[in-house]
């Protein structure tokens, strides 16, 4: 309807595109539905090739074991027996009933909380001393001997010292978790530090950027991506140490789990706490990794 | 009273017990609003000179007056536009301006003025339009750009150039050529450029400071361009004083102090 009126007004031969429009009105959802449809098609071809691998591993496994351990004496219980005997703790991880008898998500998450507190602050303790570490010569030849030596001591090993001092098990299992993390977070941040380029520090010099100012605006994000290095290998660390702290120190994390379904040979609930375990180990790293690359990504690129 | 004066510079690097001597007894004294520039072959301490003059470097013995004042440590009044113009990779174009810009003047602007100031000297060297790209994203002659852009922004004294356009392809060199000659005449700085390019040196500079070869360099000879401004590039290739000017910096580097390692 509008093409007469156009036609009549501009009367030239310059609007020729106008008697094709109206039709085209109707093909533009279609044309926008195409890509829609092209990306979902996309999406399930990248979900297959990511996610059809592994799926088909975990079966193959889960198959060999359910043959292997079939066998009437077999000490191990298979797929389906575990599946039977701890139904409750797969498929309802968020139960309450008792202070003891509660579902793995919370263990879970108290065991979290321990290793949010311990980690945090061998973050923050641990890139303040990497700094120090990476910025002066006397500190990294006074400092780096000692944090060698220290950082090969296991975990647990601090367990009885720490129990001593805090006379608890909740500080013990964090302070636990803190000098675990804390050495891969030094060094790497020493390392980040040591590896700004000259060309940074002539431009804080020009500048006469203070000590706090120079930490802030050059260091921290020069070094991130060391940094971030240093905090996922610390994340793992922690999350390999509170288990271990945990079955000795008992309480409500999950690592005590583990102690006591031993204890009360439960050997299926301790499979099911395995997996727990592994599937958020894997989920912090990737979390550190997630939160390291949306950090760094102007650094990495340079 | 001299602006910019070099008074008897030398210095020697220790290493272990044996003494290099890089540079020995440089003296010049600058003016205020004077371009100069210093070529020499490379390894001649060129660039050790500038960074003695930016405060980066300690001098072994004599120093740096900056309007009758000595300087030893670097600061905003002497900015130094880098050689790989070491922006800051993590930072937007604007951020890295405004690094410099809230660091000296964050006292004595306001904040509405801070912003005028990043855009008017981001638009000096016409990168207005990319102060939202971080400097993985923009190609080396605007990178360049943006680190004239922090050096002036300083409003220093005198702006230290470290051989600016050396990574740079020959286009992009003469637009960035021109552009620092348009803001030399525009804003009158007194500026000290590092060079190896001689019509580079020919073409910016008022003097032409030329140093032999190191160990030990000196300063050779002083040429005085004595060429009107505004200058353009096409009219010169065919004029006798530019000519002369460029024949003679060639002699000095060529016959008179080959690089012989370079052979």
């Amino acid at each position: 309807m509008g093409q007469p009126v156009l036609k009549d007004t501009i009367a030239g031969a310059t609007v020729v595109t106008l008697p094709g429009k109206p039709p085209e009105v109707v093909s533009l959802p279609a044309a926008t539905s195409k890509p829609l449809g092209a990306k979902l098609a996309g999406w399930a071809k990248a979900a297959m090739v990511n996610l059809l691998p592994p799926l088909i591993t975990v079966a193959l496994i889960l198959l060999f074991w359910q043959l292997a351990a079939h066998g009437p004496q077999s000490s191990l219980p298979t797929p389906t027996k575990i599946w039977e005997e701890a139904k409750d703790l797969i498929v309802e991880p968020f139960y309450w009933a008792g202070s003891q008898d509660i579902g793995l998500g919370w263990r879970i998450l108290v065991s979290l909380q321990r290793v949010a507190i311990g980690f945090s602050l061998a973050a923050v303790v641990g890139v303040l001393l990497g700094a120090l570490v990476g910025q002066s010569v006397w500190a990294m030849r006074g400092l780096d001997p000692v944090f060698q030596v220290l950082r090969t001591v296991p975990p647990l090993a601090w367990l009885p010292l720490s129990l001593a001092a805090f006379r608890d098990s909740q500080p013990s299992a964090i302070f636990v978790i803190f000098i675990t993390a804390i050495w891969p977070i030094i060094i790497n941040t020493a390392v980040g530090i040591r590896n700004i380029p000259q060309d940074y520090r002539n431009v804080a010099k020009v500048l006469r950027l203070n000590q706090v100012e120079f930490f802030f605006k050059i260091m921290v994000p020069s070094a991130a991506p060391y940094i971030f290095t240093g905090l996922r290998i610390g994340v793992g660390l922690s999350w390999l140490a509170i288990v271990a702290a945990e079955m000795l120190t008992g309480g409500v994390g999950i690592g005590f789990f583990i102690w006591d379904a031993w204890n009360s040979s439960r050997l299926s609930d301790i499979i099911v706490a395995l997996v727990y375990i592994g599937v958020v180990g894997f989920l912090l790293d990737r979390l550190v990794a997630l939160l390291g690359h949306v950090v760094t990504r102007g650094t990495a690129t340079h | 009273m001299s602006y910019l004066k070099i008074d008897h510079v030398d210095k020697s690097f220790q290493r272990g017990a044996a003494t290099t001597e890089v540079l020995k007894d440089i003296s010049l004294v600058i003016d205020k609003g004077e371009f100069v520039s210093i070529i020499g072959h490379s390894g001649c301490g060129k660039s050790t000179l500038l960074n003695i003059v930016a405060g980066l470097t300690p001098a072994t013995s004599g120093g740096i007056l900056l309007e009758g004042k000595e300087v030893n440590a670097p600061g905003p009044d002497r900015a130094v536009v880098f050689q790989n113009h070491s922006l800051l990779p993590w930072l937007t174009v604007y951020d890295n301006v405004a690094l410099a810009v809230n660091k000296v003047f964050g006292s004595s602007k306001s904040r509405a003025e801070r912003h005028g100031w990043i855009m008017h000297n981001l638009d000096l060297v016409q990168m207005a339009h990319a102060k939202d790209k971080r400097p993985a994203e923009i190609s080396g002659g605007m990178k360049q750009r943006v680190g004239i852009a922090r050096g002036l922004a300083m409003e220093p004294k005198i702006l230290l150039l470290d051989e600016p356009f050396g990574a740079l392809d020959a286009l992009t060199r003469a637009h960035l050529q021109d552009s620092v000659m348009q803001i030399h005449a525009a804003l009158g700085n007194t500026m000290i450029m590092i060079t190896h390019d001689v019509d580079e040196a020919v073409l910016l500079s008022d003097r032409i400071v030329m140093m032999s070869n190191g160990p030990s360099a000196r300063i050779g000879e002083v040429l005085d361009v004595r060429l009107a401004r505004p200058r353009k590039r096409l009219e010169l290739v065919s004029d006798r004083t530019y000519i002369g000017a460029r024949e003679a910096v060639l002699k000095f580097l060529y016959e008179r102090h080959r690089f012989v390692e370079a052979a």
